[in-house]
């Protein structure tokens, strides 16, 4: 083991290994669609949750914002691109034309949010976007009556794909002798827009804001003695955070082609923000892990725990649903008792969690 | 006249639930500045454990009188709560006492999701409709009605109240609460067993929580698994409404923002009827004079307005209308 890593850290082992790891990224679609379309369709949602965890990982982890509404920003983009792209209002606009609108609108709606509530301290910030992202679930329920803008709660249906020239993202083709489906393609594009966001996050990490956004967590007053501008830092670690999580929100409602307020409820948020705290804070790679992690648990738990069941009882005991929850909830109580810096902390968050013991 | 008189003794009998639950809220976060999240899942609890005795009971034994099926789901209700609160405390809170603030609030969050699918797993997903036993008995008070369940709620609150105002300031128990919440150090320093107070605090919380849950349920008619949530958001307005960590701004709160809501939502509608604008197009005059109406938010946004006044309320005055204490010491 040792001698693997001793590899890894010469230039060429580096490279080696980024090789490897980004053949089996692209081999894996067709390895999951032998297994079956399903699986390459739950891989991309993982890769969405991904997305969203990393932004949500500016406000949680980066500045230290528990933001408990988040999922309210995905639901934005999610329903900009909606009704910017489907027969509910007739509007066809080209994708790469929504999502920087979706993104925008959800970065006004974060700025919207956090201007007035960022004075505010750590657990009331949180309450307060949980507050809002319940108000922004209601009125997507309700703005159905008088003028149809949401559809209620019947959602929006027969969203467009996405389209680039000739390219649908939603037809299946052959190339080469390969067979590639729907999902296939969107995997991909959202491998690449992941990676670009990846990338982004890294160099925001390290930027004078990342800095700033460190020194804000760990004492704002003090960050604020040496010149930070907490205040502007806040906002726009808020509006960032919304901004990625309208985006992913968009490409959600172009892969789904229906989405409905079901999609944006206050578990939802729970979930992005479990999928940060478990894989660790601050950490993009503990982000990633977190996410994929409890994206492919529930999915794993119907493949084997109803199987169980019936073997063993011949009938369901307990929803799988209701397991991933159980689970779902202990996780986030051990792991704040045993190890609050998440399973793949960042160092400076892991030092800080052990000097506030 | 007489609507609005309706919205306030409708929005007086959601406000009670309001503010007892919004005591336990309150209390907690006086005593070890916590917001313990899973205090409407407690509530939550109450109802449910009081509902399957009272099914049982009125199934049972249908010439018992109502008052006595109730009282029995409230004598299973409480303990259950109390003990769910003082697990709450003892595993997810203590241990978690020292370390950053939202670690707490994190675990605090899982209880809750935790507590919400036992539920489900124990009643299912189905609510529970308050069995047909209590006969509805309406009093006119100037136009307005209000209902026999509606005074019990009303009354059980205050009297809940005025106990808990009396325990608090007039036993032993109560100064060491207070000499707690004052300062954790010093009051261990002057004797005061602090893990003993806060367990205490927990249970108290938590009793008050199911009686809550017994008259939320009675009230609407029906318990179900998702029912702590919303409450437990809206009993934390009302908390954070009179200022979070004072009980009299609790109960304050707690009646204040009923009758918000009720009011609110009864006026709204009218408030937001465009017909009144109709002038402003012509398009807008064809459809009032085909519909009546044309109401922009109506009473479906009730939930609404408690998520308003708390960012209202934290965004003008964040120590609440009684609260002294400015909290800042992140």
């Amino acid at each position: 083991m040792r001698r693997v890593r001793g590899f890894l850290h010469t230039r060429t082992g580096l490279w080696i290994g980024v090789a490897l790891i980004a053949l089996a990224l692209l081999a894996l679609p067709f390895a999951l669609a032998a297994v079956g379309t399903a699986w390459v369709r739950i891989t991309n949602l993982a890769i969405l949750f991904v997305f969203l965890s990393l932004g949500l990982n500016i406000v949680v982890g980066y500045a230290g914002l528990l933001d408990l509404g988040y999922i309210a920003f995905y639901a934005v983009g999610a329903y900009a691109y909606a009704l910017l792209a489907s027969p509910h209002f007739g509007l066809h606009l080209p994708f790469w034309l929504i999502l920087p609108i979706g993104a925008v609108i959800a970065c006004i709606f974060g700025v919207l949010l956090g201007a007035p509530t960022l004075k505010l301290r750590g657990d009331y910030l949180a309450i307060v976007t949980l507050g809002f992202g319940e108000m922004i679930r209601i009125f997507l329920n309700n703005l159905s009556r008088p003028f149809n803008v949401t559809n209620g709660p019947q959602g929006i249906a027969l969203i467009d794909p996405f389209r680039l020239g000739p390219v649908d993202f939603s037809r299946n083709e052959t190339i080469l002798g390969l067979d590639i489906s729907g999902p296939i393609k969107y995997y991909y594009l959202l491998l690449a827009v992941l990676l670009a966001v990846i990338v982004i996050n890294l160099r925001l990490q390290d930027s004078r804001i990342g800095r700033a956004w460190q020194a804000i967590r760990e004492d704002e007053v003090a960050a604020r003695a040496v010149g930070i501008n907490t205040m502007h830092m806040k906002l726009l670690a808020f509006a960032m955070g919304a901004s990625f999580g309208g985006i992913a929100g968009g490409m959600f409602a172009a892969i789904q082609g229906f989405i409905s307020p079901e999609s944006f409820v206050l578990v939802e948020s729970i979930m992005v923000v479990s999928m940060v705290v478990l894989g660790g804070m601050g950490n993009i790679g503990g982000v990633i892990l977190g996410a994929v992690l409890l994206s492919f648990v529930p999915e794993i738990l119907r493949y084997t725990v109803d199987p169980l069941q019936q073997a063993l009882f011949r009938r369901q005991v307990i929803a799988p649903e209701v397991i991933r929850m159980l689970l779902f909830g202990f996780a986030l109580v051990l792991m704040m008792r045993f190890r609050p810096a998440g399973l793949w902390p960042s160092r400076v968050r892991k030092r800080e969690m052990a000097e506030q013991e | 006249m007489d609507i609005f008189l309706q919205q306030l003794i409708n929005g007086l009998t959601a406000g009670s639930v309001y503010a007892v639950v919004a005591l336990g809220y309150t209390m907690v976060y006086g005593i070890i500045q916590l917001i313990n999240f899973a205090h409407g899942e407690v509530v939550m609890i109450g109802a449910m454990v009081a509902f399957s005795v009272i099914m049982a009971l009125a199934g049972a034994q249908p010439g018992l009188p109502p008052v006595v099926i109730v009282l029995a789901g409230v004598a299973a209700a409480v303990p259950v709560c109390m003990a769910v609160g003082y697990l709450l405390e003892r595993l997810a809170y203590r241990p978690l006492r020292h370390a950053p603030r939202l670690a707490p609030l994190i675990t605090a969050i899982g209880m809750s999701i935790v507590l919400q699918h036992l539920a489900l797993l124990i009643w299912s997903r189905d609510p529970i409709a308050f069995p047909q036993i209590i006969p509805l008995q309406v009093f006119e008070i100037g136009g307005a009605a209000i209902t026999g369940v509606q005074i019990a709620i009303m009354l059980v609150s205050v009297v809940m109240m005025a106990g808990l105002s009396a325990m608090i300031y007039r036993t032993r128990l109560g100064a060491a609460m207070r000499a707690t919440a004052e300062n954790p150090h010093v009051a261990s320093l002057m004797g005061v067993d602090i893990d003993r107070v806060i367990a205490v605090t927990f249970l108290i919380g938590a009793a008050l929580a199911a009686v809550a849950g017994v008259m939320v349920g009675t009230y609407y008619g029906i318990a179900h698994y998702t029912m702590g949530a919303t409450l437990g958001l809206k009993a934390f307005s009302a908390a954070v409404l009179g200022g979070i960590g004072n009980m009299a701004g609790a109960m304050l709160g707690g009646l204040l923002l009923g009758v918000v809501e009720a009011l609110g939502a009864g006026y709204v509608g009218e408030l937001t009827d465009l017909c009144h604008a109709s002038f402003l197009s012509d398009a807008l005059v064809e459809r009032c004079a085909r519909d009546g109406h044309l109401i922009l938010f109506g009473s479906n946004y009730q939930d609404v307005f408690a998520f308003l006044v708390l960012i209202l309320v934290l965004v003008f005055r964040p120590s609440g209308l009684l609260g002294e204490r400015v909290a800042d010491r992140a």
